[in-house]
């Protein structure tokens, strides 16, 4: 049985121990928010908080999650960050497909929570793991500004 | 915010317990209760009303607007939204005519019907070519205004007063100069049986209060907070999910099949020989994974030789210099004597340029959840053609179309791929085996190495000049594969693929003696697809390279070079000119640093782009991007701009790296490390400008993409002298 603390809730699973964090979510605790684009840690789309830490849960194994808490876009709005980065997205008319935004917010939120005030070059730094496909980077940087701010 | 997007896996599923034994029921569509109205339109040139009153209940929903007697105003979307904005577009333009406030509607997902729901351009229910705007700009608006027709009448019968006594105005219709009204929900029964108005009249521009107006993405919340519902997040009472291994050259067939190993991992199902492909079924993905590593597959491909790029560019060489490929050439376009007025010329340029192999590649990889019983079969994807899908899954099933249930979703990124149903189709034959609902999800290696490929182009342009340098013979021969043919072959007219020579039969600078023509040639294995900005990103990377080409031979200045050739095209002039003012165009740049321009018609839109490059040590990095945009009519400017935004990002991906290459047959690309997407710390700074327009509205979701390429090429010869005749540009210069 693997123990995991998602959103602060406590699940008991029986995956392999290999199963990455990902799957776990989608496929069986059915939070489907998180996404797969990738399954190698290349595009960002799968992006979750380990203990605050971005992590890509499509390569990092449930074994590696346990006694660590896991935060999902699900919660992320519950945080002071999370929620005016949100709102920031809205006003700033961010998305498109939508579909690495959830990433794109995780690991945003990741960035504003250790840096109040990133320039470009940290937003790029923070932000590079994360593809969307669409083209919305230029919203996506506005709207962190917007958020740090806010 | 009272928006809500219906969930359409669970509309309408229902689970009943029949002594003892689950059984599933499908209840066909969303049924409001009581009596309400309903007004249908087919969007298609003829406008065909009717109101429909009776037990709805038992209603497949067939129409764009649907009013309760509680009030709740259902807007149905025919068009399937994969980042486009569509689903806040196309109900703004109901909206507007209805008089509904757009934050109390619910949208709702139209079902796969043709005869309800075909795009008036495309004449299918297709979302695709930048069409949906274009198509539903007068239909939509029609469908409203009648609807708000009826509800004033039934008010006005109401009051015993003159219908024009009577507004409509936030979901309310009034009675001038009195407090007196009522809601919609209040008149939705009395509305369904009144007579339709033959004829309504639309509200002129300056009484819009939507449309042109920035309204934002209706489902923007959603998409910012995990809980839009796309294809891959299906889930449905004993569901189980299936990836699949598919043959690594197309053609090629299982020879030898060894699955004990898959079957014996806790969590397989099942092991399904496909023929061409494997899947495993399992309880998750990553057991599916797992199931799909464990198979031992033995392959056969004997249906051609497998190639290298080196046969393939050759094949494409030699079809394009002897006129001869797959097919033989066949003429787009033939005015004047191209021959006599190049051999009389005073001067002659010819160059040959290539464009790569793309793959779409959707953050979304393809997936499709399928259900197949007795007399029905459910298909739950994204797609942007419902009505193929439900036509290949009664083939596959042997049921009738009728019977096939397309329950379309919120699409994670399309660009194209999304018109083949390839994935649907597979998803179909494995739930066909089986008695629950199978949810296929491809890996990204199989979605990259299984695309519907952007063809290779292989292009050959010849001018003959006068003594100004401008042209006064014109030769364009597009060499490549057809994609109209696999796909929509009853488009094609004695061999002619309108795609293929899309924008290069009409060059804004063709002289009066031009040839243009096109020879087939196809690549073994290799599928051709559509890719955003379809026969336009192709010729517009041509025709813009060669005028630039030609402005140099000349020693004119590439803009001033366009100006003059331009002449009779005002609203490509408009762009050029807005363009080349915003950018300060002949302004002294740094060292190194270089302008390229763009200008091309496409989808009923005008659009000029400058890129600004710097080129140092054989790298090169874009700097900045300055669109000039014609589109006509602005349904909404900032969801305009977005499209222009990221059409440049994703064809400027494409311009700088994209390339899929094949070795024995093989996709050499698997993932996003060797197909390499833009960045943001790779992104230049984009300016988008529109053009003040009362034009009818064009499309906007391609044309941001076709025009980036040659920008961006003319740019880099701009600063550096070097040209490049052959995407993508890393291949010639690193970018970064």
């Amino acid at each position: 049985m693997i123990e995991l603390k998602v959103n602060g809730k406590p699940y008991q699973l029986d995956v392999a121990e290999d199963m990455p964090i990902l799957w776990a979510l989608r496929d069986v605790i059915k939070l489907t928010g998180t996404k797969f684009g990738c399954g190698a840690a290349l595009c960002g789309a799968c992006t979750i908080h380990l203990d605050g830490t971005p992590t890509r849960s499509c390569v990092t194994p449930v074994s590696y999650a346990q006694g660590k808490n896991i935060t999902t876009i699900e919660s992320i709005g519950e945080t002071e960050v999370g929620q005016k980065l949100q709102n920031a997205w809205h006003e700033l008319d961010v998305v498109q497909c939508g579909y690495c935004q959830s990433g794109q917010i995780m690991s945003a939120a990741a960035l504003l929570s250790n840096n109040k005030s990133p320039s470009d070059e940290d937003i790029d730094n923070a932000m590079s793991g994360n593809v969307c496909r669409c083209g919305t980077y230029s919203r996506i940087r506005e709207a962190i500004k917007q958020a740090a701010k806010a | 915010m009272n928006f809500k997007l219906n969930n359409p896996e669970t509309d309408g599923v229902e689970l009943l317990t029949d002594k003892g034994i689950s059984r599933r029921r499908f209840l066909i569509g969303s049924a409001g209760a009581g009596a309400g109205l309903l007004v249908g339109f087919a969007v298609s040139h003829k406008l065909l009303a009717g109101v429909i009153n009776g037990d709805e209940a038992t209603f497949i929903p067939n129409a764009f607007i649907r009013i309760s007697t509680s009030g709740d105003v259902t807007l149905i979307v025919s068009k399937a939204e994969m980042g486009q904005s569509v689903y806040t577009s196309l109900p703004m333009l109901i909206a507007e005519e209805l008089e509904v406030e757009l934050d109390k509607v619910t949208l709702e997902h139209a079902p796969a019907d043709d005869s309800k729901y075909a795009d008036p351009i495309l004449g299918a229910q297709v979302t695709g070519a930048s069409t949906s705007i274009r198509g539903a700009w007068e239909p939509l608006r029609q469908a409203g205004a009648v609807a708000r027709e009826v509800l004033i009448a039934a008010a006005a019968k109401e009051w015993s007063v003159n219908a024009s006594e009577c507004y409509a105005e936030n979901g309310v219709v009034k009675l001038t100069n009195s407090d007196r009204q009522f809601t919609y929900g209040e008149l939705a029964e009395k509305a369904a049986s009144m007579p339709v108005p033959e004829k309504v009249t639309l509200k002129k521009p300056e009484d819009f209060k939507l449309i042109g107006k920035p309204i934002k993405r209706l489902d923007g919340k959603e998409k910012g907070n995990g809980t839009a519902h796309y294809g891959i997040d299906v889930d449905l009472p004993d569901m189980k999910i299936a990836t699949i291994a598919m043959t690594p050259i197309l053609g090629g067939k299982v020879k030898k099949l060894n699955t004990p190993k898959a079957k014996a991992i806790k969590g397989v199902v099942e092991v399904i020989d496909m023929g061409d492909s494997v899947a495993v079924i399992a309880t998750d993905m990553w057991t599916a994974k797992q199931g799909i590593a464990a198979l031992e597959i033995e392959w056969t491909h004997d249906k051609f030789k497998p190639q290298n790029m080196e046969d393939i560019i050759a094949e494409l060489d030699k079809a394009s210099k002897t006129g001869s490929g797959t097919a033989k050439a066949v003429i787009a376009r033939n005015d004047g004597d191209f021959s006599k007025a190049y051999s009389e010329a005073s001067d002659t340029f010819e160059a040959v340029y290539q464009m790569p192999f793309l793959a779409h590649s959707p953050i979304e990889p393809m997936n499709a959840t399928a259900l197949v019983q007795k007399d029905r079969c459910d298909i739950w994807a994204g797609t942007q053609v419902p009505t193929i899908a439900q036509g290949h899954a009664a083939e596959i099933t042997g049921l009738p179309a009728s019977q096939i249930f397309v329950h379309n979703h919120q699409i994670g990124g399309a660009f194209g791929r999304r018109l083949d149903v390839d994935f649907i189709d597979q998803a179909v034959r494995i739930a066909k085996q089986v008695n629950y609902p199978v949810k296929l999800v491809w890996t990204r290696e199989e979605d990259m190495q299984n695309d519907v490929y952007r063809p290779y182009y292989y292009d050959h342009l010849k001018a003959g000049l006068n003594d100004k340098g401008e042209p006064v013979a014109w030769h364009h021969r597009v060499t490549g594969a057809s994609i109209m043919l696999r796909w929509i072959p009853s488009l094609v007219k004695d061999g002619l693929d309108t795609d293929a020579v899309e924008l290069a039969q009409n060059p804004f600078y063709a002289p009066e003696n031009i040839l243009v023509d096109y020879v087939r040639q196809e690549t073994n294995g290799m599928r051709p697809g559509w890719w955003r900005g379809v026969g336009a990103t192709h010729n517009a990377f041509m025709v813009e390279s060669f005028i630039d080409e030609l402005a140099h031979r000349a020693s004119v200045d590439p803009v001033t070079y366009r100006r003059n050739l331009l002449k009779h095209h005002p609203r490509a002039l408009g762009v050029l000119e807005l363009c080349a003012k915003k950018v300060d165009w002949g302004k002294k740049l740094p060292a190194n640093h270089g302008l390229g321009i763009s200008v091309f018609e496409g989808f009923g839109t005008y659009l000029a782009q400058v890129a600004e490059v710097k080129v140092e040590d054989d790298e090169v990095k874009v700097i900045r991007v300055v669109a000039a945009v014609d589109c006509g009519m602005v349904i909404n400017p900032n969801h305009v701009v977005a499209q222009i935004e990221g059409g440049i990002v994703y064809g400027l991906t494409a311009a700088l790296w994209g390339e899929i290459t094949i070795e024995n047959g093989v996709i050499n690309q698997k993932n996003f490390d060797t197909y390499q997407l833009l960045r943001m710390n790779q992104l230049p700074n984009i300016e988008v400008h529109l053009v003040k327009s009362a034009e009818a509205p064009g499309g906007i979701g391609e044309p941001g993409t076709a025009g980036i390429a040659p920008a961006v090429t003319n740019a880099i010869y701009a600063a550096s002298k070097k040209r490049i005749r052959e995407l993508p540009v890393s291949k010639h210069l690193d970018a970064y």
